[in-house]
């Protein structure tokens, strides 16, 4: 095939991507845009190999192989709770890809390279280096591999600081020798460094912007690895990625109300210990119920709307939640969703869960969209939520998470709290709620409290 | 390479920045989740630099070694990305 034949099916590949996302408009043609996606890949894949001077197949075919099994097997079987960690493994995977070529072509035959080459192929091997060492700590963190909170130490802005500059002071010696291996590897092991060093002083709350802020680095990467191969399928296909985890990066910063560059470097998420010295913690008592009380409630109750959290996800509660609700829907209750733009831990995550458990996409309902229907409504089921129904976000102009978007709970007439334990969450600050005089609290595991209350009400 | 091509790669990136963007924003919010392992399939694409840096001569160099875990790195994307993605949307019902 000539170049120009390549290039030509380079350019419906990317088209097919395109349409792809143009069809996850709705979850009706959404599969369809996915079918059309791959039909793109594989012919990207296909005509690349038919490149003229091509060699090294059995290679290519082994580590086509290898990935095909490594990627096959984790998509099928990964559970739905943990898709915000396989998503961080696949952003850490597309940095270390296109870092990788950009090395591959840093030490191949072709050393006179243009100072545009040269400054592309070392954003590409920085970002997707670092993309990748990132989104393993990423990994770590949503694992509880190492710790959810931030891991802080003093002059650390000031460490990573040094490296930036270290990192561009090296990048210009290489740009007077490309030839320089010494440089080179420094160059790379600190792009390496620094995806970890930026990654462990944020803490699990902030994890869903930095998944997308990843997303979206890997998708530079790539863009940056097209523009040194000249290659616009790479271009075109990385600023789709990149524009689309930048846009998902400013939803949730949005819905949290901080800036990006507060959710960086603030270190959200330690545990605030003045509340207690001060006093200015809640006050009131918690009152904590059986199944039978709770029960008694949702028996009575004509709407009901459930918030769901980290918590049910974490439980695997999201079948013994969508048993309660159809249960309650077959009653004449109406029953619907409440979703929190951070509810989980990436963007979407309590949609896919619900999705899994079979409850339809209509019944869930974004947080613009029904905040203002709890007031009339008997009976909310918070099933694992902490932060995003936390009304200090409203009240108390001393809290971090003060002027977050947060849902109305506490305004219909009864708000039931399914809860583990009175641990704080994710923002490490206590919350008002679990202490009004409207909330009842049913202390335990959430997949066996719903399965019980499923169990009591069909009595 | 010469300044038309490195102007007219610059061009295309802008664009397809601003068409994403436009395509994006109209993904809603319960599609979020197959949007982001979609991206990862797609961004998968690094494969084409991949394979060419595998194959780029006849014997077996470092770089083709590099190139090699490269492959694998972006299949593990596209297969594993598409996969999921799949697996996602099939769960979604009216």
């Amino acid at each position: 095939m000539s170049n120009h034949s390549i290039n030509l099916i380079y350019l419906l590949s990317a088209t097919l991507f395109m349409l792809g996302i143009k069809y996850l408009s709705s979850p009706n043609t959404a599969k369809r845009g996915n079918l059309l996606s791959m039909i793109g890949m594989a012919a990207a894949i296909g005509i690349t190999l038919t490149t003229p001077g091509l060699h090294g197949f059995t290679l290519i075919i082994i580590g086509i192989i290898i990935g095909t099994v490594i990627g096959g097997y984790a998509a099928l079987k990964v559970k739905m709770t943990s898709m915000p960690e396989m998503v961080a493994l696949f952003n850490g995977c597309g940095g270390a890809a296109s870092a990788l070529v950009a090395m591959a072509e840093f030490r191949g035959p072709n050393t006179e390279f243009d100072s545009f080459t040269l400054i592309t192929l070392l954003l590409s091997m920085i970002i997707g280096g670092l993309t990748f060492t990132g989104s393993l700590m990423a990994y770590a963190k949503l694992q509880d591999l190492i710790s959810t909170r931030p891991i802080t130490y003093p002059g650390q802005q000031f460490i990573n600081g040094a490296i930036v500059l270290v990192t561009l002071v090296l990048a210009s010696l290489l740009f007077q020798d490309p030839s320089n291996t010494l440089v080179f590897f420094g160059i790379l092991a600190l792009s390496l460094s620094l995806g970890v060093l930026a990654v462990i002083p944020i803490g699990g709350a902030d994890m869903p912007v930095i998944i997308c802020l990843l997303n979206s680095y890997s998708g530079l990467a790539v863009s940056m690895t097209g523009f040194a191969l000249n290659n616009n399928a790479l271009i075109i296909t990385g600023s789709l990625v990149g524009a689309s985890g930048i846009i998902l990066t400013k939803i949730m910063c949005d819905a949290m109300n901080r800036s990006l560059a507060n959710v960086l470097f603030s270190a959200f998420g330690k545990i605030i210990e003045s509340a207690d010295d001060t006093g200015e913690g809640p006050t009131g008592t918690i009152k904590g119920y059986e199944v039978e009380d709770v029960a008694t409630i949702l028996a009575n109750a004509g709407s009901l709307i459930i918030v769901p959290g980290y918590g049910m996800a974490a439980a695997q509660a999201q079948h013994a939640t969508r048993e309660l609700g159809d249960y309650l829907g077959e009653q004449g209750v109406n029953v619907r969703y409440a979703i929190h733009p951070v509810a989980g831990r990436m963007p979407g995550h309590m949609n896919v869960l619900l999705a899994e458990a079979d409850v339809p996409y209509e019944q869930l309902f974004a947080l613009e969209d029904i905040n203002d229907d709890f007031a009339g409504t008997d009976v909310v089921l918070v099933i694992g939520a902490n932060d995003v129904v936390n009304p200090a976000a409203k009240t108390n102009p001393s809290s971090p998470i003060y002027g977050m978007p947060v849902l109305d709970v506490e305004k219909a007439t009864t708000v039931i709290v399914l809860k583990r334990s009175m641990s704080v969450g994710f923002a490490g600050i206590e919350n008002e709620l679990f202490f009004m005089d409207n909330t009842m609290m049913l202390f335990g595991d959430a997949r066996s409290s719903l399965q019980k209350l499923v169990a009591t009400l069909k009595q | 390479m010469d300044t038309g091509t490195i102007i007219i790669g610059l061009t295309i990136f802008v664009l397809a920045c601003f068409a994403g963007a436009e395509l994006i924003a109209k993904v809603p919010p319960t599609l979020h989740t197959p949007l982001m392992s979609g991206s990862n399939a797609i961004s998968g694409i690094a494969i084409v630099g991949a394979l060419l840096a595998t194959g780029h001569s006849e014997s077996f160099s470092s770089i083709s070694l590099i190139g090699f875990l490269a492959v694998i790195f972006a299949t593990i994307n596209v297969v594993g990305g598409y996969m999921v993605t799949r697996r996602m949307l099939q769960m979604f019902k009216k």
